[in-house]
């Protein structure tokens, strides 16, 4: 790879470019493992958050309003510097990063799918109560389906957000992109200079977010122009 | 006023009770909406409500399946006593409910809709709960949409396929909550039809709406409600003819003209 990129833009910045992309790897690890794991955890709260249980939803409501309202770098700072420091632990950055990322990403994901539930009209849910559905089985046959093509745009567009977020990991010494761009702009080589590597670095992310992007505004046509929201309109209030 | 002193004869009805509200009330926070209430409907029986929007007639209906909580007095249906602040399950699988908005899952098929409930609650078969709602829809006169979606249908056969999928439950008592409101003028009749069609079968009915004509052709018993009060109750031709309570004569006048 360092040679192919030798012969296009000389030896200095194929090496220069191999050492960004295989930090990128990093990125995009973290990146993924707060997505997955924040998915896991934000489907749970959001299920305690709907269900008809008082401390399940307070319980749930605490969570996500902890972590929605602690910066994310605050988090990083906590579990990757603060944890080691307090209780004599030692905490790899790599757990650090992407327990942080998880709860952070979780508390938002829960969110916006909780919008997405509720965004399914009442009338919904008692159609289902009064057919003899169970609140679970309402859930799982009648609402769910809605809500996920409800829930679906803002979940891409929200890995956006995810990406952007594990640039902060480089605080506690997580090897990803940011932190070798940093450490290369840093290092007082001949054309390595910080406005030299930090476009190229800027140029990686965006192309790890454009994507996503593109595809979250797509998903969003698609559901905006669907019979089910023209269906959604009819039922809008119930009762 | 109750059920026991309006004198209605239940010639022809079993006799049995399906719906007995003895004293109820029901606050939202500190507003009584509904205010000692005492009715009693037989198995059989139809009985439509109507009244001025606000008046409770919607909380009434959705106090006897339990979709509302009531705070005082008792409600029993179908036998089931329900609790006050409660919610009981068992009482909404033996009663059926039809919404103003229709409330038809938009994701699922008319026949999709139709056996959800029938395969969950029921637990029929793919081919019980197919030829099951397949029946009920024929009777609505809708079975020829039955593989479309409920937003490729009009209003009208949208409530139709809602009527269906409350009857392929076989409830004992039906309970519609202003059926053809939200509907086009031009197709509120074909709902009204299949009510009418219904209604012959000996379903025993309660209707809250302003539908007159319908109220003339089928009720029992007219009530009438007024700012969570039952006002009036009698069969047609008293209530239409000689309504006794000064606010009911007001409301059909202005509801009639």
């Amino acid at each position: 790879m360092t040679d192919f990129l030798a012969v296009i833009v000389g030896d200095f910045y194929a090496r220069m470019l191999v050492l960004l992309l295989s930090a990128t790897q990093w990125t995009i690890y973290l990146s993924l493992t707060a997505f997955v794991g924040g998915g896991l955890i934000g489907l749970a709260m959001t299920l305690l958050r709907i269900a008809p249980v008082k401390w399940a939803r307070l319980f749930s409501a605490a969570y996500i309003w902890t972590f929605q309202s602690v910066p994310l770098l605050m988090l990083l700072f906590l579990i990757g510097l603060g944890m080691p420091a307090f209780f004599k632990v030692n905490v790899p950055p790599w757990a650090a990063a992407t327990t942080a990322l998880t709860l952070f990403t979780s508390a938002y994901m829960s969110e916006v799918w909780r919008g997405a539930i509720q965004s399914v009209p009442a009338g919904q849910w008692e159609a289902g109560r009064v057919l003899g559905l169970t609140f679970a089985q309402s859930l799982r046959y009648v609402v769910s389906p809605q809500a996920i093509k409800i829930a679906i745009p803002p979940t891409v567009g929200f890995m956006v957000q995810i990406i952007k977020g594990t640039s902060l990991a480089y605080i506690i010494d997580f090897n990803d992109l940011m932190r070798w761009g940093k450490k290369i702009g840093n290092s007082q080589l001949d054309g390595a200079e910080p406005f030299v590597v930090f476009p190229i670095v800027a140029a990686i992310y965006f192309l790890l977010c454009y994507p996503l992007t593109v595809l979250s505004r797509r998903l969003e046509r698609r559901s905006g122009g669907e019979k089910l929201m023209v269906a959604a309109k009819g039922v809008n209030v119930g009762g | 006023m109750n059920f026991w002193d309006c004198g209605v004869d239940l010639d022809g009805k079993s006799g049995k009770i399906c719906v007995d509200i003895r004293g109820m009330s029901k606050w939202f926070g500190s507003f009584r909406v509904l205010n000692n209430i005492d009715i009693a409907v037989s198995a059989g029986e139809k009985v439509v409500i109507c009244g001025p929007s606000g008046s409770g007639k919607s909380t009434l209906i959705r106090c006897m399946n339990s979709l509302e909580q009531f705070q005082s007095g008792s409600v029993t249906v179908c036998g089931v006593a329900l609790e006050q602040d409660g919610t009981n399950a068992a009482v909404q699988r033996r009663v059926g409910m039809v919404f103003q908005q229709f409330n038809l899952f938009p994701h699922l098929t008319v026949l999709e809709n139709c056996t959800l409930a029938l395969r969950l609650v029921l637990k029929l078969n793919a081919d019980e709960a197919e030829a099951r709602a397949r029946e009920y829809l024929s009777r609505v006169r809708i079975l020829e949409q039955a593989n479309k979606y409920p937003a490729d249908i009009s209003g009208g056969q949208q409530q139709r396929v809602a009527i269906a999928r409350a009857l392929a439950m076989e409830p004992e008592l039906m309970l519609f909550d202003e059926p053809t409101s939200a509907l086009d003028p031009e197709v509120v009749h074909e709902v009204l039809e299949t009510m009418t069609d219904l209604a012959a079968t000996g379903m025993t009915m309660i209707c809250v709406t302003h539908e007159m004509g319908f109220a003339r052709q089928i009720a029992d018993r007219v009530v009438f409600m007024d700012e969570g009060a039952i006002l009036e109750v009698a069969p047609p031709p008293e209530f239409f003819g000689s309504p006794q309570n000064e606010r009911c004569r007001v409301f059909l006048s202005r509801i009639l003209n």
